[in-house]
């Protein structure tokens, strides 16, 4: 039997991710990376350490944030491998472990951390 | 350089040096280059916040010192001029998401005549810019 491969797997994940990162991205990154430590629009407590433990012990917002850090990761490492040739860099093994190894480093960190936070 | 003569007489040339055509910025020298190397590094900015959102979570995980750790750090002007740059990232993501859209999907029928390129750009445009609102609206309206 031809053995399968496993660009399948990667395309979805490159998909997915670019599809919810599209919807999301803008939004997450107004509202964690300016509105919040900016105090603008938002309070400066809006993440504060009760609310966003709530949220991240909630079944929603775990897996929200879970997957948005992965399908996040995983478009992006995909993406950039691709573009490695394209800027002189020779996408060999080394360069795909490195790549698709950031997204699965993350992915761990998420699972693990969402896990000891508990529910 | 002095030239060969080879077995039947024939004179040939010394070998010219092989030519390596100059690759360096060869992206720059056309538009629908440029417009190809700025969609593919939005994943850049993508990378960098799911890196970010990696290191948040991680400190939310490690008690309520280590967040507000990770809170300061988002407050510091490096993070807010980093956030800025990947605002601009998301934004470029969004439209060129949506304007490749129509040649990476299946062709829709509907009707018997095939959705245009236009209206899919159009559509995946609209929702995201409705996604986006709903979720800024919904953020400020959870703190009151």
């Amino acid at each position: 039997m031809k053995k399968r491969s496993n660009a399948p797997f990667f395309w979805l994940m490159f998909g997915a991710g670019g599809m919810l990162s599209a919807l999301f991205g803008t939004a997450l990154v107004l509202i964690t990376g300016l509105a919040t430590p900016l105090g603008i629009g938002l309070h400066s407590d809006f993440m504060a350490y009760p609310r966003v433990l709530a949220f991240a012990q909630n079944f929603i917002g775990k897996g929200f944030v879970f997957v948005v850090i992965t399908l996040f990761a995983w478009h992006a490492a995909h993406r950039i491998f691709h573009s490695l040739h394209d800027v002189g860099i020779h996408n060999g093994t080394v360069a795909k472990l490195l790549c698709y190894g950031s997204a699965f480093v993350m992915t761990c960190v998420a699972a693990y951390s969402l896990l000891c936070i508990g529910f | 350089m002095q030239s060969k003569t080879t077995g039947n007489g024939v004179r040939r040339n010394p070998p010219h040096p092989p030519y390596v055509r100059p690759m360096a910025g060869w992206w720059a020298r056309n538009p629908f280059f440029v417009r190809y190397m700025v969609r593919e590094v939005t994943a850049v900015a993508v990378w960098v916040y799911a890196l970010v959102l990696s290191c948040g979570v991680l400190r939310l995980s490690q008690g309520e010192a280590a967040w507000n750790g990770w809170l300061s750090a988002m407050q510091s002007r490096a993070s807010i001029v980093l956030h800025l740059v990947l605002l601009l990232g998301m934004v470029l993501h969004v439209h060129s998401w949506f304007e490749i859209m129509p040649k990476t999907m299946a062709p829709i029928i509907v009707g018997g005549e095939r959705v245009s390129a236009q209206r899919i750009q159009r559509t995946g445009w609209t929702v995201a810019v409705v996604v986006t609102v709903a979720v800024l609206l919904l953020a400020v309206w959870s703190q009151s």
